[in-house]
């Protein structure tokens, strides 16, 4: 069953002012249980619009949002419920820290959902290890940590609560090449070893190939598609027309086989282009012989 | 429920409002304030009105904006209201009942001061809605100029009042990012007794304060970094200069204060 669905989603900022802008435009989407979803969309496109009424932060102008079968707002007290299970991280999550400590920071998600110490506890020494935050950080304060730890940590608070559903608006966004792939490594194992669904909101490409199972793109404010990656990728040229750039591993195999190289897959990851790669030349030097 | 402040809000236009010297709508807004206090009677305070909703009218501000800048007001006007009608035992007794007397003065009061007080905002709104910020602390370091021979930092203080007007709006979005944030992560702000409620802030400050001093951080720096060093020998990059509309506006509120000031002796 879907776990996440909308039926003709639709938002609108400032209405009935002169700043009227329609963020998100009748969308229909349904998403599985256990699915890692990649959004992309360049600056404006909705994408955090979006997300944000899948946990709602957001009421829609018109149109709908279940979650796991129940219809968000019908009973306003049930909110809150729902933001326990659908996990929403915010793009520069560590500006919400605040507690004394990593510890309690990590634990305010947990504990305003009302579990014993214990839980909270096991919770938190789990999704810290996660997350690499090792136990001697938790005394410290959250503001004596570094830009990637506090981002690290600030994961972890909601990852402790255990959503259903975990969306992350672009996670790695001002870090540095290492700590954008640690942080984005350490959330595909998150979601291999809870099997949970993913939310991963980014612009790059190149991330969203390496990680996600599906792909969602948001193009002025509505739906371009929702495919695998495959099918994504093969409208190369679509995506370039709306300011989105395909993986380069994809632009040079493109391009190779247009030059002749008749490669005939689609490639996306650096990883695949390899084996591809090392195949293909297999293949040419049992024919040479 | 933030995005209803409407203070320093400004309607870009291209009205003869808006194309007034800065200055002398300062000026005009004060000499609008003097002129509702001056008038005591209803035809006075009626000049007053139908001088500022002539103003609004050449604005071309939506007519809504005027009835939002009015809505937080509301509790504030119905206050003076009582205040005044139940306390003041001058005049004429109209209704007794009990200890509580209403005389017609006390009725008069009221509805004088509750048009002052529309009038008020509305004149004040109206300055902010058609002057940019930026225009408006430039005029006011203007004005008071004269001040700097007393060694009254007028500068700096412009300075500041332009940097909080630029920033109310970034630390509005900014304190609705960190609650939505903290929302998601259960953070429940609506319920609960008072001492919850003010508990559920901390949440909500403590993030709000540390990335203010960031900012600010940032801005001293970014400002240090192009040599800003105060207002020693700085020139603008737009000077104020007043137009003829701005004398015609400056002659027609004589007229308006004129009325004002004699409308009980001439109606």
């Amino acid at each position: 069953m879907a776990i996440i669905r909308t039926e003709n989603l639709t938002y609108v900022y400032g209405d009935g002012t002169p700043f009227r802008k329609v963020a998100v435009d009748n969308v229909n989407l349904s998403i599985d249980e256990g699915e890692f979803v990649g959004v992309i969309g360049h600056t404006g496109s909705g994408k955090s619009t979006l997300i944000q009424h899948l946990n709602g932060l957001l009421q829609p102008t018109s149109g709908s949002v279940y979650i796991d079968g129940e219809k968000l707002w019908e009973d306003k007290k049930r909110l809150r419920d729902i933001r326990f299970k659908v996990g929403l991280v915010f793009q520069y999550p560590e500006y919400q820290l605040f507690e004394e400590t990593v510890y309690k920071d990590i634990a305010f998600g947990p504990k305003n959902m009302g579990l014993s110490d214990d839980e909270i506890d096991r919770r938190i020494r789990e999704t810290a290890r996660m997350v690499g935050i090792k136990e001697e950080l938790f005394d410290k304060s959250p503001f004596e940590l570094s830009g990637g730890q506090k981002r690290r940590v600030a994961i972890a608070g909601v990852m402790a609560m255990e959503p259903k559903v975990l969306i992350l608006d672009e996670p790695a966004s001002g870090l540095d090449p290492k700590g954008r792939d640690k942080i984005l490594g350490q959330i595909r194992e998150y979601h291999k070893e809870k099997k949970n669904t993913v939310l991963l909101v980014s612009h790059s490409m190149e991330d969203v190939a390496k990680h996600a199972g599906k792909i969602l793109v948001m193009n002025n404010a509505s739906l371009y598609c929702y495919d695998t990656p495959v099918n994504v990728f093969a409208k190369a040229s679509e995506l370039s027309a709306m300011g989105l750039a395909v993986p380069q591993i994809t632009r040079v195999f493109k391009r190779l086989d247009q030059m002749g190289c008749n490669i005939g897959e689609e490639v996306y990851t650096v990883d695949f282009a390899k084996n591809l790669m090392l195949k293909l030349l297999n293949r040419n030097n049992n024919m040479e012989e | 429920m933030l995005k209803d402040i409407t203070i320093g809000q400004f309607f870009p236009g291209k009205s003869i409002v808006h194309r007034l010297d800065s200055r002398i709508k300062i000026i005009l807004t004060i000499v609008f304030i003097f002129m509702l206090f001056m008038a005591d009677s209803f035809y006075g305070l009626g000049v007053g009105i139908i001088y500022v909703l002539g103003a609004f009218l050449l604005s071309k501000i939506p007519f809504k904006m005027m009835l939002k800048s009015l809505k937080p007001l509301v509790p504030i006007l119905i206050f003076t209201g009582i205040l005044n009608i139940f306390f003041i035992t001058a005049g004429d007794p109209v209704f007794e009942w009990r200890f509580i007397t209403v005389t017609d003065m006390g009725l008069r009061t009221a509805a004088y001061n509750m048009i002052r007080i529309i009038g008020l905002i509305i004149g004040s709104s109206l300055l902010t809605y058609t002057t940019s910020p930026i225009a408006l602390t430039d005029a006011i370091e203007r004005l008071l100029s004269p001040l700097k021979k007393i060694k009254v930092p007028v500068h700096e203080l412009a300075m500041m009042m332009t940097i909080a007007l630029r920033f109310i709006p970034t630390l509005i979005e900014e304190t609705d990012k960190i609650m939505s944030a903290q929302k998601a992560r259960g953070a429940d702000l609506e319920t609960g007794s008072l001492l919850q409620r003010a508990k559920a802030l901390v949440p909500i400050l403590i993030p709000l304060f540390v990335s203010s001093f960031r900012r600010a951080e940032d801005l001293a720096l970014a400002m240090e970094c192009r040599c800003y060093h105060g207002g020693e020998g700085r020139t603008r990059l737009k000077q104020l200069k007043t137009a003829p509309r701005d004398y015609v506006a400056l002659v027609i509120t004589a007229g308006f204060v004129f009325l004002t000031v004699f409308a009980d002796k001439l109606a």
